[in-house]
């Protein structure tokens, strides 16, 4: 029986489209995520002068904006991949169960 | 029955051990007495949280009432008590703390503890609601032989939630001994209790209410300081930062070991002597700005970034959490709000961390005769919380970092218990046939069995640094925890003697050059400085290749009729992992 509706979702090119868009979606933006984050690391342990140097003629350093920076690109990027994920993907995933079940 | 006799005793041991606390408060002198907002206020929360668990006891009544408080959590509300369950006593105290002491670092620190966030939300919330059911061993474990997969899965839980409950516990000992003027030891015993009583009869519920509140007041709190600090400088971050440059400098100059280099400097350079010490006390305020010696090394760094985040995506308690709502959706939106309130929460760490260098750092009363922080310098933010808003937001902010440890201690017990009846009683010795009121019975037990150990470490590492020890914990949960659930997930081809054998290797090499680091090997063990075999500040780079590296080789060289099986397994996992068909929905309550 459960063979059967895993055969049959399997066979729905829907699914198929859901799991590849979904992926490969989820995967360019870990990507992103990886390159944001490990970019301020190497930044942090190779420039150190950089993100301490003035932005202008107070005490604030560069380090400031692009460590605050990070943290809400953290909040966007997550937001932006759930606001898709809740709609246009479960819209999909809904179309493939009802037409399995069906 | 027994259960509301258990009950009345362990409130009658609380009460016991708050009316010793008062006790202790009245012995001591004037500067004390204005604690009794601070106790009246934790009375108010005790109160509330122990009506809360008492209506929570009521709905308490299968295993999965317990573990997952029935699924009906929403979105939401699961949000703010994963923000509630994260948001620690070592991020709260430990990173404002931070910022206080280096400055930057603790920003590059705080960052680490966000960006996993993400990585949860892109490649596990979803599948981990679709496939699991009460621990992340449900999703490792899906498609494997339960016996070996579960006992590597109880014991990452368990030596995660060891080390994590370590540090809280230390984090309790210490605030309350400035709050109330207790012992190390009682202040221990009673966050041992108190957490004892919401998981044992609120199970869940209760423990996600908790976590719950403590997220909503901790969040207001510190707000309220972030503001009250800002608004001493006008809104201008600028203003804020040029005071604390102002003040380190001004520390700097009187330090004895500065006078002497820039003696010697000035000595062998010829210049005056009382410029070089200004120029060199100068450039030791302005460090502040920038990234100092948090990060020693390159390697170091990135190792410790990978234990951050990817240690928040194995994370026990923090996993369990997403079968606590009805849905993939709802799985979803929790990270979401998660990651809101989690990024908020830092940035306003940052300006508290930098508020306490101008408003705690100058004034003598927060300061010891040696010109220490009273308390230990992970007692920054309170002290500000004093300077910012008085004896009754003092007794507030108190009263809320206590909240937050009892939460975090509370989701942390729940946890490990869960790893031992769920995965080890239920599964591995019933076979899965064990009945809800016998299984119930064991988490219970284990409970009481996790409070009393996590008592007694609390006691023997008291004098560790507690954001520090948390450190430990990620490192373990990057290196075994992950690579396994990432794996058996997501790769085909991965087998249970793969994630076993790849998900021990990466635990106990986290754990073998955890204590060849400088951290243990000297700090802890006193070996001579410099002897540690292991050189980097994290093991996680290492541990956790080896972690995925073992799981891909010994996954490979597999060659059993079962990990055919497993393998052939794949497809329908995918599937339900993919669209959620079949997953353990809310039980309806």
């Amino acid at each position: 029986m459960r063979d059967e509706l895993g055969d049959r979702i399997r066979a729905n090119p829907k699914y198929q489209e859901l799991v590849s868009k979904r992926n490969s979606y989820s995967w360019v933006m870990t990507i992103l995520m990886l390159l944001v984050y490990y970019g301020y690391i190497v930044l942090v342990a190779f420039n150190k002068e950089f993100l301490a140097q003035k932005t202008g003629a107070g005490v604030t350093s560069y380090g400031i904006p692009i460590g605050v920076g990070v943290i809400v690109f953290t909040i966007i990027i997550t937001g932006i991949y759930i606001r898709r994920a809740n709609t246009e993907f479960d819209a999909l995933k809904e179309q493939v169960i009802k037409e399995a079940t069906k | 029955m027994r259960t509301s006799k258990l009950f009345l005793g362990l409130l009658a041991l609380l009460a016991s051990g708050v009316a010793l606390a008062a006790g202790a408060d009245l012995g001591q002198a004037e500067k004390q007495a204005t604690n009794w907002t601070a106790i009246a206020m934790f009375g108010i929360f005790v109160a509330g949280t122990m009506y809360i668990t008492k209506w929570a006891a009521s709905k308490t009544k299968s295993a999965a009432d317990f573990y997952t408080a029935g699924g009906g959590i929403t979105g939401f509300q699961n949000g703010l008590a994963i923000a509630g369950d994260y948001m620690s006593a070592a991020s709260f105290l430990g990173i404002s703390a931070a910022v206080m002491a280096n400055g930057y670092d603790g920003l590059i620190y705080a960052i680490g503890f966000l960006v996993g966030w993400p990585i949860i939300t892109f490649l596990m919330a979803e599948r981990l609601r679709n496939l699991g059911k009460f621990t992340f061993a449900d999703v490792a474990g899906y498609r494997f032989q339960q016996t070996p997969i579960r006992a590597f899965a109880a014991s990452g839980t368990l030596v995660v939630v060891a080390f994590y409950l370590i540090a809280q516990m230390v984090g309790a000992g210490q605030l309350i001994k400035l709050l109330f003027g207790l012992e190390y030891w009682m202040a221990v015993v009673i966050v041992g209790a108190l957490m004892m009583v919401y998981v044992l009869f609120g199970g869940m519920t209760a423990t996600t209410w908790v976590q719950i509140i403590k997220a909503v007041l901790l969040l207001c709190g510190a707000s309220f300081m972030a503001f009250m600090v800002l608004v001493k400088f006008g809104f201008s971050p600028e203003a804020m930062f040029a005071k604390a440059v102002e003040i380190k400098s001004a520390l700097a100059a009187k330090d004895a070991k500065l006078i002497a280099d820039a003696a010697a400097a000035a000595a062998a350079s010829g210049k005056d002597v009382a410029e070089v010490t200004a120029a060199m006390a100068a450039a030791k305020g302005d460090s502040i700005m920038g990234p100092g010696n948090f990060v020693k090394d390159p390697i170091s760094a990135i190792s410790f970034g990978m234990a951050l985040m990817f240690g928040t995506a194995g994370l026990p308690h923090i996993l369990m959490r997403f079968f606590t709502v009805p849905d993939a959706k709802e799985a979803r939106k929790s990270v979401g709000w998660a990651t809101v309130w989690i990024g908020y929460f830092y940035i306003l760490t940052f300006i508290i961390g930098f508020g306490a260098i101008t408003f705690v750092l100058t004034d003598p009363t927060f300061l010891d005769a040696k010109g220490v922080l009273k308390g230990g310098g992970n007692m920054a933010a309170i002290h500000l919380a004093n300077a910012v808003g008085g004896n009754v937001f003092l007794g507030f902010i108190s009263a809320v970092a206590f909240a937050t440890i009892l939460a975090v201690v509370a989701g942390l017990t729940l946890s490990g218990a869960s790893a031992v009846s769920h995965d080890l009683y239920a599964t591995v010795f019933k076979k899965g046939n064990a009945d809800s009121a016998a299984e119930l019975r064991v988490s219970r037990i284990t409970t009481i069995v996790l409070g009393v150990i996590a008592v007694v470490l609390g006691i023997a590492f008291e004098k560790q640094n507690i954001a520090f020890m948390v450190s430990l914990a990620f490192a373990i949960a990057a290196s075994a925890n992950f690579p396994v659930l990432f794996m058996s997930v997501l790769w085909k081809d991965c087998t249970t003697k793969g994630a076993v054998i790849g998900g021990f290797l990466g635990l106990i090499s986290a754990v073998v050059m955890t204590v060849l680091s400088d951290s243990v090997w000297v700090a802890t063990l006193g070996n001579p400085k410099g002897s540690a075999p292991f050189p980097y500040t994290s093991p996680a780079l290492f541990s956790m290749t080896i972690g995925f590296v073992g799981i891909w080789i010994f996954s490979l060289l597999d060659r059993s009729p079962n990990a055919q099986q497993e393998r052939a397994d794949f497809a329908a996992q995918l599937i339900r992992s993919e669209t959620g068909i079949g997953a353990a929905g809310a039980s309806g309550h």
